[in-house]
């Protein structure tokens, strides 16, 4: 069969979605980011809530996320995305609300804002990609960056003696009150692709019930941060960051789903 | 049953030649190109499209989403 006889309107299975704009990606070739930035827009023009979605960007690399994402968007000061979200919903609250942000913004800088959003049960979602360090402002080091993990400013690897313990957010917003749906996800690979957008889907509906937070993880690659190629830096995600960053459920519809203590250590 | 037959169009303008897509096909279908697109990359091609079975796992790991997907029942 011809390639021609294949490539016909009837026969189309998979193509870019409309609702991300025509402006090119400012990510690195292989990075994360651009994959959740689709999956969100997917998601949104499935559920045909284009008109009624409102998306708040971080400061970080995904700041400029209003321009690749064709809803309403605005954008918050540093690590204030979840307090922003916050009076926009209880302006609008039949909106779909929802804040995009990285570690260094979510984890660290609006530690404040991510955790009281997260115990009032503000009706938001919050989509978190942890790629374990500063990435726009050069590979520093993050809350999240693992133990022994090089960056430029652990060059010899982050020392928890000094330097702290690497923190696990999502663990600790999962048990809080406020929070309905709490997930750790990827998209380095075909199925880990499918399972985020299912939980994205998921974290829509749940604001539609009004039950809370519905609080996304995506762990994800720095390939430029971490010094490594696209592929490289995912089969590190693999070996290094899935150990300790688990993926998986772990609070569906209120309920804690998983041995928290067990991944403490 | 009915052996699936695909095809991929990729922007080549916007592919910026990551390969993640190439090391997640399934069928070894997608290579990458010797010359460079307008930003200096290597972007991917089906170096074998007889391969593709238009599985769609490549369009859909793809960051830059510049991959479009076809398939026929061959
Ligand atoms: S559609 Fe599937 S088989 Fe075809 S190139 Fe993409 S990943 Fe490979
Ligand atoms: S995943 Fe996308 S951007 Fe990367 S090489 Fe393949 S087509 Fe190009």
């Amino acid at each position: 069969m011809d390639i021609k006889e294949i490539i016909k309107p009837e026969n189309l299975v998979h193509k870019r979605t409309p609702l991300m704009t025509d402006a090119n990606l400012s990510y690195c070739p292989g990075c994360g980011h651009g994959t959740v930035h689709h999956l969100i827009m997917e998601v949104v023009e499935e559920l045909d809530i284009q008109q009624d979605t409102i998306g708040i960007a971080p400061v970080g690399c995904s700041v400029l996320a209003y321009d690749f994402m064709d809803i309403d968007m605005t954008q918050a000061a540093h690590g204030r995305a979840p307090a922003v979200a916050t009076g926009i919903k209880r302006l609008w609250p039949e909106k779909y609300v929802f804040t995009y942000q990285g570690d260094g913004d979510l984890a660290a800088i609006g530690t404040a804002e991510t955790i009281h959003a997260c115990n009032r049960g503000e009706n938001i979602a919050i989509f978190f990609i942890n790629n374990g360090i500063y990435g726009m402002t050069g590979g520093q080091m993050a809350p999240t960056t693992l133990e022994g993990m090089k960056s430029s400013t652990t060059p010899y690897g982050r020392d928890y003696k000094t330097m702290g313990h690497p923190i696990k957010i999502t663990e600790l917003v999962a048990q809080l009150p406020g929070t309905s749906f709490v997930t750790r996800q990827a998209v380095h690979k075909p199925g880990n692709v499918r399972k985020t957008k299912k939980a994205i889907r998921k974290a829509f509906e749940v604001q539609k019930e009004k039950m809370g937070v519905a609080f996304i993880e995506i762990v994800s690659n720095c390939n430029s941060g971490w010094k490594m190629t696209p592929n490289d830096s995912n089969k590190w995600m693999e070996e290094n960051m899935f150990p300790f960053y688990p993926l998986g459920d772990i609070k569906v519809e209120g309920k804690i789903v998983k041995d928290l203590m067990k991944d403490l250590v | 049953m009915a052996k699936m037959r695909g095809a991929i169009v990729v922007d080549t303008e916007r592919c910026k030649g990551c390969e993640v897509c190439l090391v997640n096909c399934p069928s070894d279908t997608i290579g990458m190109s010797k010359e460079v697109n307008g930003k200096g990359y290597h972007y991917a091609f089906m170096k074998d499209p007889e391969s593709c079975t238009g599985c769609a796992n490549c369009a859909i790991v793809c960051p830059d989403g510049v991959i479009t997907v076809y398939r026929v029942k061959a």
